[in-house]
C-alpha cells in the first residue's frame, strides 16, 4: 500500500521531467498564460539566443494589465502602454503564439479568460507572469506565478526547475451566512495567518463551505492565495468542477471527456494524506471582511475596531501599523463602517466574473449610487461583458450610476489611467490595497462585491447586511 | 550572469515589515519594454515627492546610501507581485544582497537570478543589525557566499542559509536556462509520454 498523498503531491509527482541529484526538480509545465507586462523582455531573451519557443499550442496570450477600459475603437493615448501592447502583438506574431489581443473578441484579464475557455483543467500545471495565476488552483491545477526570467525558461523549454512548496491545509466548515461571500473567506484566512503567512507553501482549501462555493467563488478564494504568502492556492475537483468546464471551447470532448473524468477524479487528496501545516476557519461565524491598511492582512470584520499600534510590542511591527494608518488616514480603535469613500471599483481577476457582476447587480438593482461616489464596473472579460449584455446587467449599472467599461485589469494596478486621486479612498473589489497600488497617494479598502455595491450606494463604508 | 563575489559594504536601513513589490518600483512603471534603466524608479514613491524631488528623510537620498550595496528590511521582503523589475531596479541601483528575516517566494526566486542575494537571519541578528546601522551609519558588514556567512559591524560571524543548487549558480555564474535545456533529451522523453490535454492553436 503506498502512501497517501495530498493533491499538490499527486501533481508535483506527474509532472517532474528530471531530477538531478542537489538540483531542483524539472518541472513540466501544461499552460503558459502570457500578458503584455511581464513578457517583452522575456522574447527579448529569446531573440538574443536565437532560441523558439517550444510549445506555442500551450501557450496563449492575451492584453490586460495596460489597455484603456475606455472605446477600444478609439486610439491608445498612452504612448508607452501602446507600444507595449504592439510589442505583445509582433512577439506572438514572430513566435507562433495565439494572441487573445486587444481587438479579440476572446480578450480579457489573463486569470478570467483561461478558465472560461476550458484552458484551465485539473491535473494540469499552470504558470504565468503574474502572481495571481493562483485563481487557476481552484480547478485542482497546480498554478502559480513565475518571474521573467522564468517566462523566459518556459517559453524555451516548457519546464521550470522548481522546489516542492509544503502543503497547508485551509479548512473551512460550516455555512455563509447572507452577506458574506467566497471573498470574505479568504480575507478572513489572510486576516489570521497574515500575508507572510503561507510563505514557502501551498494552501489546498477544503471543507463543507468550500465544497458548496461555484466554480467562480472558488476562483476567488484561490486567487488570493499569493496574498498569503502562498505561490499557490488548490481545491480539488470535483461535479461542481467538472459541470463548469463540459461544453467549453477547450474541455475534452466525447471518449476524451470520459477519460479526463477518470483520472480528475483520482486528483483530490488521499484520506489519511499527511500536511505539513494546517488552519482552520468557520464559515457560520464569519462576517463581510474589509481591509484598513496597506497590505491585505490588514483587515478586520466589518463591524470590528481597527487595531491600535499601541497593542503591538514589537516596535518594527507597531511602526508598520503607525504608517499604514497614517497613510490611510486612519485612526486605531475605531471601526471603519462610516468612514467615507470616493470611488467604488468592481472588477479585478478577483472579482470581475459574471456571478460577481450579478451579485452587485442585485443589490443596485432600483437604487442610485451616491452622487458622491464614483462607481466603476469592469468586466473581466468579452465574454463576460458578452453574458452581462445578455442579462441587462450593464443597464442596471448604468440607471444606478456606475460606469459600465471594457474588460481589463484597470484600477486592480492602475496602470491604465483608471485610478484614485492622492488621498481619495476606494472599496475596491480587487486583490491589493499596497500604498500607491490604484494609483499614487490613493487609499484602498478591499472587499466583496456586495459590500462595494452597499458601499456605492450609502456612499460610506457599509455592511451590506443593512441593505438586504 | 556575473559569479558572486564576496564583498564588504555599508547599509541600508528600511525597519519595514513586509514592503511589496509595489513600494520597490510601482506598477505604472511596467510599462516599458526594457530590462533597464529602472534603478531610478526604485522605491519611486517614498523617495520623491509629488513634485517628483528627492525626499531627504528618505534613506535613499541621504549620503549614507550612497554606494552601499546591502539592503537591510523588515520582515517578509517582497510581498505581492512577480514583477522580476523589483529585483532589476534593486540590482541596478547598486544592491548585491538583501538581508530580511523572510522574503516572500517568487521575489526570492526573481532575485536569485539576478545575482542578488536574498539572505535570511534569525530575529536577534536582524535586531543587532539595525541597531548597528541606527548607531553608526558607516556601519559595513562582510558577506561571504561561498562560506555563507555575515560578519556584522560587530564582528560577529553568522551562518545563513541557501540551498546548494542557487549557491552553485551564483558563484559560478551559471545560466540557469542552459542547464535545462541540457535537459532537452529527458523533457522530449516526458512531451511523448504525456500527449497535452490542450491546443491553444486550435
Amino acid at each position: 500500500m503506498s502512501m497517501p498523498r495530498t493533491i499538490l503531491q499527486k501533481l508535483w509527482d506527474s509532472h517532474v521531467v528530471h531530477q538531478q541529484a542537489g538540483a531542483p526538480a524539472l518541472l513540466f509545465i501544461d499552460l503558459h498564460l502570457v500578458h503584455e507586462v511581464t513578457s517583452p523582455q522575456a522574447f527579448d531573451g529569446l531573440r538574443e539566443r536565437g532560441l523558439k519557443v517550444r510549445r506555442p499550442d500551450l501557450t496563449i496570450a492575451t492584453a490586460d494589465h495596460s489597455i484603456p477600459t475606455t472605446d477600444r475603437s478609439l486610439p491608445i493615448i498612452d504612448t508607452i502602454a501602446a507600444k507595449q501592447l504592439d510589442q505583445l502583438e509582433t512577439n506572438c506574431a514572430e513566435f507562433g503564439i495565439r494572441c487573445l489581443g486587444i481587438h479579440s473578441d476572446k480578450q480579457g484579464i489573463v486569470h478570467v479568460i483561461g478558465p472560461e475557455l476550458g484552458l484551465t483543467q485539473p491535473g494540469m500545471t499552470v504558470v504565468c507572469g503574474d502572481s495571481h495565476t493562483a485563481t487557476h488552483g481552484a480547478f485542482g491545477a497546480l498554478a502559480f506565478g513565475i518571474g521573467t526570467s522564468e517566462v523566459e525558461q518556459v517559453l524555451a523549454s516548457q519546464c521550470l526547475l522548481q522546489r516542492k512548496s509544503k502543503s497547508f491545509q485551509v479548512r473551512v466548515d460550516g455555512k455563509l451566512r447572507p452577506g458574506v461571500s467566497a471573498k470574505d473567506i479568504i480575507l478572513a484566512l489572510i486576516a489570521k495567518i497574515g500575508i507572510g503567512g503561507g510563505t514557502g507553501s501551498v494552501f489546498e482549501f477544503s471543507g463543507s463551505a468550500i465544497r458548496s462555493l461555484s466554480m467562480e467563488e472558488r476562483m476567488t478564494v484561490c486567487n488570493m492565495s499569493i496574498e498569503g504568502g502562498a505561490r499557490a492556492g488548490l481545491i480539488a475537483p470535483d461535479d461542481t468542477t467538472f459541470e463548469y468546464l463540459s461544453g467549453r471551447p477547450h474541455a475534452p470532448k466525447g471518449a476524451a471527456w470520459d477519460a479526463a473524468l477518470a483520472r480528475w477524479r483520482a486528483l483530490p487528496s488521499d484520506e489519511g494524506a499527511v500536511y505539513e501545516k494546517s488552519v482552520t476557519i468557520d464559515a457560520d461565524a464569519l462576517e463581510p471582511m474589509i481591509t484598513y491598511g496597506t497590505n491585505p492582512g490588514m483587515g478586520v470584520s466589518i463591524n470590528a475596531p481597527l487595531p491600535s499600534p499601541a497593542q503591538f510590542a514589537d516596535p518594527i511591527q507597531r511602526e508598520s501599523i503607525e504608517k499604514a494608518l497614517r497613510y490611510m488616514g486612519l485612526e486605531g480603535g475605531k471601526p471603519l463602517a462610516g468612514h467615507p469613500i470616493d470611488v467604488v471599483f468592481i472588477g479585478s481577476c478577483t472579482n470581475s466574473r459574471i456571478t460577481d457582476l450579478r451579485t452587485a447587480a442585485s443589490l443596485l438593482k432600483g437604487r442610485k449610487v451616491n452622487p458622491k461616489v464614483k462607481v466603476m464596473v469592469v468586466p473581466g472579460s468579452q465574454e463576460v461583458k458578452r453574458q452581462a449584455i445578455a442579462e441587462g446587467l450593464p443597464e442596471i449599472f448604468r440607471e444606478a450610476g456606475c460606469d459600465w467599461r471594457e474588460p481589463g485589469c484597470s484600477m486592480c494596478i492602475a496602470m491604465n489611467g483608471d485610478q484614485l486621486s492622492p488621498g481619495e479612498y476606494s472599496v475596491s473589489t480587487s486583490n491589493r490595497n499596497f500604498e500607491g497600488r490604484q494609483g499614487k497617494g490613493g487609499r484602498t479598502f478591499l472587499a466583496s462585491p456586495l459590500t462595494a455595491a452597499a458601499s456605492a450606494i450609502t456612499g460610506v463604508v457599509t455592511d451590506v447586511r443593512t441593505l438586504l | 550572469m556575473k559569479p558572486f563575489t564576496n564583498f564588504e559594504s555599508r547599509v541600508v536601513a528600511l525597519p519595514i515589515n513586509n514592503i511589496d513589490t509595489d513600494q520597490i518600483i510601482p506598477a505604472r512603471f511596467l510599462k516599458t519594454t526594457s530590462k533597464v534603466g529602472l534603478d531610478k524608479q526604485l522605491f519611486n514613491d517614498w523617495r520623491y515627492d509629488a513634485a517628483g524631488k528627492p525626499n531627504p528623510d528618505f534613506v535613499l537620498n541621504k549620503a549614507e546610501a550612497k554606494g552601499a550595496q546591502v539592503l537591510l528590511a523588515g520582515d517578509n521582503f517582497g510581498c505581492g507581485s512577480s514583477r522580476e523589475h523589483a529585483p532589476w531596479a534593486l540590482t541596478q541601483f547598486g544592491f548585491r544582497a538583501v538581508i530580511s528575516t523572510s522574503f516572500a517566494d517568487i521575489f526570492r526566486q526573481n532575485s536569485l537570478k539576478n545575482s542578488l542575494l536574498p539572505i535570511v537571519v534569525p530575529a536577534d541578528v536582524h535586531a543587532e543589525l539595525f541597531e548597528a546601522v541606527s548607531s553608526n551609519p558607516n556601519a559595513t558588514v562582510k558577506i561571504d557566499l561561498a562560506a555563507q556567512t555575515l560578519t556584522t559591524p560587530a564582528g560577529r560571524s553568522v551562518e545563513f542559509p541557501v540551498d546548494e543548487f542557487s549557491k552553485h549558480c551564483l558563484l559560478q555564474g551559471v545560466d540557469e536556462l542552459g542547464y535545462i535545456l541540457g535537459q532537452s533529451a529527458e523533457i522530449a522523453a516526458y512531451e511523448r509520454a504525456h500527449p497535452a490535454p490542450i491546443n491553444t492553436l486550435v
